[in-house]
């Protein structure tokens, strides 16, 4: 039944639920907040991350190529971090991300169900979680999982 | 320099032997119970290091969890009110004890029913030799036997 599944992949019981509700201080700009209402409306890409995630760093190339493709909108929850830290890995490997949220202590990563990073998550047009994934994304992952569920959620309320 | 060494493994021993996940100092003089903090606090699983309970583990995110549990315990919640809040951001997997529903049905009544299962089989088989044992041989299985026994009809070898 569950033989040969990966134990630390916990199947996130917010999928289909709506997106927890938060409001945290943008990582850039400190005096704009960032709330989950900022989703409503399109499809968004809503990835957990931090600078002392090694998984985060091979990670970041996927995100990049995925925000210059256009093809979803990316937001950021940064994640127990610094923000110094944070801005400065987004000086240094580029920046995806429409705006992060900066969860300086973990709550909202709590209310969202993290319990490691990097964790990406599919929000609908409505602000419905439709989909969790547990680890860094690759090329595939985006290509296979990703995008067909953006192209599908889009087709579906357009 | 090789006492010293000695001196601080064994202090580090001791050290861990007092304080498992170095639990975090909450107050509990006021209307958090200790007793009944560390009793959930041990129900519940760690999801970073899962074969440990948020009591015994020493990841950031146990921390992060005894201290909403603490504050939610603060707030006058029950345990079935700290635990839906748990389980609703993730799962039932933080349960070490997975609650019965249809889900969960094969886990909890799963064996039983394979022991009832066996328990028939068995006594089924049991049977089955007991009969066979009764009706021998048929007649030209004894023939045979005797054939290859060598012999003739009586008993002599």
């Amino acid at each position: 039944m569950g033989l040969g599944l990966d134990p630390r992949k916990v199947p996130s019981p917010l999928i289909d639920k709506p997106a927890p509700a938060f409001s945290l201080k943008r990582l850039k700009e400190p005096e704009v907040i960032l709330s989950n209402t900022d989703f409503k409306g399109k499809v968004t890409l809503f990835n957990v991350w931090a600078t002392w995630c090694v998984a985060c760093r091979s990670e970041h190339p996927v995100l990049m190529q995925l925000a210059r493709s256009g093809k979803v909108d990316i937001y950021g929850l940064n994640y127990k971090d610094e923000r110094e830290a944070a801005k400065q890995w987004l000086l240094r490997y580029g920046d995806p991300y429409i705006a992060n949220a900066f969860d300086a202590d973990g709550r909202v990563g709590i209310d969202w169900g993290v319990y490691g990073t990097p964790e990406t998550f599919i929000v609908d047009q409505q602000g419905v979680i439709r989909h969790k994934h547990i680890g860094p994304l690759t090329q595939e992952i985006v290509r296979d999982e990703i995008l067909p569920l953006v192209q599908q959620l889009e087709a579906t309320s357009g | 320099m090789r006492l010293l060494r000695i001196v601080i493994s064994a202090c580090c021993l001791f050290w861990a032997a007092q304080s498992p996940a170095g639990l975090e100092k909450f107050d509990f003089s006021g209307n958090v119970d200790e007793d009944r903090y560390k009793e959930l606090i041990t129900e519940i699983r760690c999801l970073v290091c899962q074969n440990q309970s948020l009591a015994d583990s020493d990841a950031e995110l146990a921390h992060d969890l005894r201290q909403e549990v603490y504050d939610l315990m603060q707030k006058g919640q029950d345990n079935t009110q700290i635990v839906d809040f748990l389980v609703y951001r993730y799962g039932d997997f933080v349960l070490y004890k997975p609650p019965v529903k249809p889900s969960t049905y094969w886990l909890w009544y799963g064996p039983f029913a394979l022991l009832v299962l066996g328990i028939i089989m068995l006594i089924k088989t049991v049977r089955q030799r007991g009969k066979q044992t009764d009706a021998g041989f048929s007649e030209r299985e004894q023939a045979r036997l005797d054939k290859i026994l060598g012999k003739d009809g009586d008993d002599r070898v």
